[in-house]
């Protein structure tokens, strides 16, 4: 066996992100990975059927559960993480649903950031507050603030690592010291640093969670998302009856001691998976596996491009604010260059000044901006090869006031963008343009 | 000094070789209740392996259909690994009793959440080789392929196809 022979190697990102899981199959020797496209496996006999749906042993049974190549992105995206292993999703949104399904029940609290993603505070504040599970937002990213929304039944403290698109950057050491005081694990959401930017893991985090839609697959394609355990949280600590107490439909085992640091996505997946179905498809893994592949090439290029475009926004007068934390004069800059060192992403946001210079209130020049760009797409996503901008104001946040959208942290005058993998030249030659055309314009 | 940190478990490439070199394992301390990791381990040793697995268990007759040997020195055999699920303060004398077969078997193999350095030391200086705190069942599925299909991180690169 040439295994025999190898050493152990501490393998590089590069090789991991090519590598990492797609080890070829005795039959076939493929070398891709091969898209498993069937929805069940035949069991060999009876006893094999039994012992697989006892859990038993490992195996195939139903592609709700687990599928050979959506395995194969499993096993890469928690190498690339650094973590024990990892569950994927139909999407980021049910990663995260999964995970606060396996956290929390009805009665149980979750601490979470006020500055999160929107679709991540309506899950909260709408779906999962209305099954029973309250949630408390906490405004900055102090974790003293954080540890003062703890109270008995919080089953978690959740964060993204950049904010959308904010650009605040979460102090994760901070926050992993807080949670892991009060016994409870720290979710982060890390879907705009990707691994090669960022691994929360080796800042403490026990939980990660990436929308892999955006630049993990990186090609504005496919949906899909991934939980990414560290494996190394105490789930026997007495906070987490659900992974302690034994489980009827798997005849009496309990997740924490039949499986221990395995325990968490093992319940993840026979529990969640099984139950809420939110389940990645084998041709879907493929795409984005494709995507996983060239990470660390493209966010390289993803960052240095954004970097050129934000300094640039940031020279021009049209402009009124930057919010990049790779620029000096924002207030996390510090923060991102110890968490991000590589750079903090490619999404941000700037202010179209109003003709005349005004600071605020530049809802219709926000608006004028999107209507001329020719090479920038109009649309809600981030992290595609392309160059994308959105205005939240007169799109997703619309029928907020004025002083509603500044509470929201969503001025008028806001413009996100998710910078591209183009040449550099013709993303600024577009937005100079556009710049012009919204700012020449007297309304 | 923290005793755990003097000393580690062979390396993965090495436990790799252990488990492949290994015919017969004997569990000492296995259990008849279903709810016990000992008696879930064993039925994976039974359903995805091609060991010859036998039982060690003073207080029980039968595990899985199959025959329980009151002490190691009973068995028709000597194990070429012995698997431990037997309290932290039983484990010297687990080992003497290892230390008393002839042959010697070749593994001393202690499960999740038990580690002592001394007692490795001890079982090492009389020539085994120990590996503690690990699960045969999960580093068996870590190179058999069970473990990446679950998801997990094997930690194993490869371009040589599997098997």
């Amino acid at each position: 066996m040439s295994e025999r022979q190898q050493q152990d190697r501490a393998w590089g990102f590069r090789t991991r992100a090519v590598h990492a899981g797609t080890v070829p199959d005795e039959a076939t020797g493929s070398r891709a990975v091969p898209i498993h496209q069937t929805t069940s496996y035949v069991f060999r006999d009876t006893d094999d059927a039994a012992a697989l749906f006892a859990l038993q042993k490992y195996g195939l049974i139903y592609s709700r559960i687990a599928n050979p190549t959506v395995s194969a992105l499993e096993e890469r995206l928690a190498s690339l993480d650094g973590g024990i292993g990892a569950v994927c999703t139909a999407s980021g949104q049910s990663a995260e649903f999964l995970t606060f399904a396996a956290l929390a029940g009805a009665g149980d609290h979750v601490v979470a950031a006020a500055g999160l993603y929107g679709g991540t505070i309506t899950q909260l504040d709408v779906t999962l507050r209305r099954f029973g599970v309250d949630t408390t937002f906490v405004p900055g990213t102090d974790p003293a603030d954080y540890a003062a929304a703890i109270r008995p039944g919080t089953k978690c403290l959740f964060a993204e690592i950049v904010s959308n698109p904010g650009g605040e950057v979460a102090d994760v050491a901070g926050l992993a010291e807080v949670a892991h005081a009060a016994g409870l694990p720290l979710v982060v959401d890390a879907t705009l640093a990707t691994p090669y930017l960022c691994r929360p893991i080796e800042h403490g985090a026990d939980i990660v969670i990436h929308s892999v839609t955006k630049f993990l697959g990186g090609h504005g394609t496919t949906l899909g998302g991934v939980v990414v355990e560290a494996g190394t949280f105490d789930w026997g600590n007495g906070n987490f009856p659900g992974m302690t107490e034994p489980v009827p439909s798997y005849g009496g085992l309990t997740w924490w001691g039949n499986f221990k640091e395995l325990g968490f996505l093992t319940k993840l997946r026979a529990e969640q998976l099984r139950d809420v179905g939110a389940t990645l498809s084998a041709h879907s893994a493929f795409l984005l596996m494709q995507g996983v592949e060239t990470l660390p090439q493209r966010m390289a290029a993803h960052v240095a491009n954004a970097r050129r475009v934000a300094e640039w926004l940031d020279a021009d007068p049209r402009v009124s604010y930057v919010t990049y934390p790779g620029l000096p004069s924002h207030p996390h800059h510090e923060r991102a260059a110890r968490y991000l060192p590589d750079g903090p992403g490619a999404v941000f946001a700037f202010g179209v000044a109003e003709p005349g210079g005004q600071r605020s209130g530049g809802r219709a020049a926000g608006a004028r901006f999107i209507e001329a760009v020719q090479l920038c797409s109009h649309l809600a996503n981030v992290g595609d090869a392309r160059t994308l901008v959105l205005h939240p104001a007169s799109t997703t946040h619309q029928q907020l006031t004025p002083q509603q959208l500044e509470q929201a942290g969503v001025p008028g005058d806001m413009i996100r963008i998710s910078v591209g993998l183009e040449d550099p030249e013709d993303i600024l030659w577009d937005l100079d343009q556009a710049l012009t055309a919204a700012t020449e314009e007297t309304p | 000094m923290n005793p755990e940190q003097t000393w580690e478990n062979p390396p993965a490439v090495r436990r790799q070789q252990i488990l492949a070199e290994t015919r017969t394992v004997a569990m000492v301390g296995a259990s008849a209740n279903p709810s016990r990791a000992s008696n879930f381990v064993a039925t994976y040793l039974l359903a995805s392996t091609g060991y010859e697995v036998y039982f060690v268990n003073p207080n029980a007759t039968e595990i899985l259909g199959r025959p329980v040997y009151r002490s190691l020195a009973e068995l028709p055999v000597v194990p070429d690994l012995v698997d431990v699920f037997r309290r932290p303060a039983d484990l010297s004398g687990v080992l003497d009793e290892v230390l008393a077969l002839d042959p010697l078997p070749r593994t001393f193999w202690l499960q999740f959440g038990l580690f002592d350095a001394d007692l490795a030391r001890r079982a090492e200086a009389a020539g085994l080789e120990v590996v503690m705190d690990r699960c045969l069942k999960v580093e068996h599925a870590r190179f058999a392929g069970g473990l990446h299909l679950a998801g997990f991180n094997t930690g194993v690169i490869s371009s040589r196809r599997r098997g």
